[in-house]
């Protein structure tokens, strides 16, 4: 694929001894919106957690084949792991922000980079908040523990956290899963916004929504890639007679 | 349902009963504190108790004198030396436990710092003095390494295995999610155990730090046995000390029953308790600061 911004080929992951993904082989443009979808269970968040190493903490854990970032395998020897994560930015399935403040947790990510300068730091804060449409409801809330937002409002203020590092690459892990229609309806219109800048991976299990907000499709089942597509003929005509059950709502 | 209700107010009035127990036990110890320190009172003005630095109650050509402040700045210099070691040392020895040691050899070194916990503090005294002393006598060119500074050592000593023990505890229950933000954003893992594993376990690390100490401070054979036993007011951490526990151990052998010497050990412990009273509230009350802030 031309304008891939990563390639995976033959790539195996194992937690322990069970093999959750086989032998995947997908092509990721750049600029687009990739969505996955598949049951749960079948290795989507290991396959996101893969794309950044995110897995290397788990004891036991295996990983084979490759993943090249921009041409350069990020599982070679002498990667800089913690360099690779600034460029491949995470949003997890669960919304974790730190016990910090408001703004502490969006300035983590500069912090821990060095940035020392005040103005910088907090004209980047503010500017993640709002890309992540959260700047009118924490602006005067700033200081106070993120612990204390509802729970859709710590999801974007994990969102605004990796967007303040400014990655080139956005891994989503279900963002909206714990959000309200009007809330996902904002992270849905940042998704199209934010594409232009970078290439986003997105995890749902909400059909509708990977219909509307990805250009590309992955099918998973089982720990293997079943199909992958443009989204209009994944949801339309899709090739495979597992991804038309599974689109179709036959199994769940 | 009745049932249950019943036992529900069981054992709520239970737990009543327990709570007042120990109000009415640790009242009842001040009392008593109280009541028997106030005769010393009667013959030692309280400036001289609180600001004198002579200490000579047995003085037979002179005026007897029960000055304090020699022993509480020596127990003072004891409790901080010990926690400036102990608090480094153990905390880092706890973040080695939990985020670089592989299983194995956490697994076996957990359990030995929990057995270092109960060595008898006789024994640590006589560490004290065979091992630390002449150590520190050596490196400082002393004629003996009876003194603060070895006090603090051996505190903190015993101390550590506490505080090694409930801090990787703490750094071990932190959520591993905080971990991952973390690491996600680009941190190294020594970066997101300062700015993130730390901080969020603080309140669990204080609290082992209080405990290491509480239990530390309270061993009153170690600092007797290895400060020296000299109730002066120390220049340095190289000068000889006696703490106030280690002046009650040795002296409440010995003094006649009734006497002001007698009543006035009691008014050191009277002094002891409320400086423990008054720590403990502080620190209290900034972990429920820290708490909040938390929260
Ligand atoms: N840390 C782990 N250790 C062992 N097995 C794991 C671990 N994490 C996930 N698995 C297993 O790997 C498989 C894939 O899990 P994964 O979390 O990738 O699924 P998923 O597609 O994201 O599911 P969901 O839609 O429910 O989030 C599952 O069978 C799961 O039980
Ligand atoms: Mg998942």
């Amino acid at each position: 694929m031309k304008n891939a911004k990563i390639n995976v080929s033959k790539f195996n992951f194992y937690y322990g001894d069970s093999r959750v993904l086989k032998d995947i082989t997908i092509d990721i443009p750049e600029n687009r919106v990739t969505g996955i979808i598949g049951p749960s269970g079948c290795g989507k968040s290991t396959f996101l957690r893969s794309l950044n190493r995110m897995n290397d903490v788990i004891l036991g854990s295996r990983a084979e084949g490759s993943v090249m970032l921009d041409g350069r395998d990020i599982y070679g020897r002498d990667v800089d792991v913690a360099g690779l994560r600034r460029k491949v930015g995470m949003v997890f399935q669960k919304s974790n922000p730190f016990p910090k403040s408001v703004f502490e947790n969006v300035a983590y990510g500069l912090r821990i980079d060095g940035i020392k300068d005040k103005y910088f730091i907090e004209e980047r804060v503010e500017r993640s908040l709002r890309d992540a449409a959260l700047w009118s409801e924490v602006k005067d809330r700033l200081r106070d523990n993120a612990f204390e937002l509802s729970g859709g409002q710590q999801q974007r203020l994990c969102i605004a956290r990796a967007l303040a590092i400014e990655p080139e690459i956005l891994l989503m892990d279900e963002p909206a899963s714990a959000l309200d229609p009007t809330a996902t309806l904002k992270i849905e219109e940042l998704i199209q916004e934010l594409k232009k800048k970078y290439t986003i991976i997105i995890v749902t299990h909400n059909m509708q929504q990977a219909a509307r907000v990805s250009d590309l499709t992955a099918f998973f089942m089982l720990g293997e890639l079943v199909e992958y597509d443009i989204t209009s003929i994944i949801f339309t005509k899709p090739s495979k007679k597992l991804t038309e059950d599974y689109i179709t709502g036959r199994f769940g | 349902m009745a049932r249950h209700a019943h036992k529900e107010k069981l054992i709520h009035g239970l737990f009543l009963l327990n709570g007042l127990l120990v109000v009415f036990l640790l009242a009842g110890i001040f009392a008593v504190l109280v009541k028997t320190s106030i005769p010393a009172f009667r013959e030692i003005p309280l400036g001289q108790f609180l600001f004198s630095s002579v200490w000579n109650p047995t003085a037979t050509f002179t005026k007897p004198s029960y000055g304090i402040l020699a022993m509480l700045v020596s127990t003072f210099m004891v409790s901080v030396g010990a926690l400036a070691i102990a608090i480094p040392i153990g905390v880092g020895a706890a973040a080695y436990l939990s985020d670089v040691a592989n299983r194995h050899v956490r697994e076996i070194a957990k359990p030995i710092v929990e057995i270092l916990a109960g060595i008898p503090s006789v024994v640590i005294g006589f560490l004290g003095i065979v091992l630390v002393g002449p150590m520190i006598a050596r490196i400082f060119g002393l004629p003996n390494g009876l003194n603060a500074l070895n006090g603090a050592i051996l505190l903190a000593v015993m101390a550590l295995p506490t505080i090694v023990s409930l801090s990787e505890d703490a750094l071990k229950s932190v959520p591993r999610s905080f971990q991952e933000a973390s690491l996600a954003l680009g941190a190294t893992h020594w970066q997101t155990l300062v700015k993130v594993k730390i901080p969020a376990a603080l309140s669990g690390i204080i609290a082992a730090c209080m405990l290491g100490m509480g239990r530390a401070v309270g061993e009153t054979m170690t600092v007797l046995m290895a400060t020296g036993c000299s109730i002066k007011m120390p220049a340095s951490f190289l000068d000889s000390v006696q703490t106030m526990t280690a002046t009650i151990a040795i002296e409440l052998g010995e003094v006649p029953y009734n006497t002001t010497h007698y009543y006035a050990l009691f008014g050191i412990g009277l002094v002891l308790f409320i400086i423990t009273f008054f720590v403990n509230m502080a620190s209290d009350i900034i972990l429920h600061k820290y708490q909040r802030v938390m929260k």
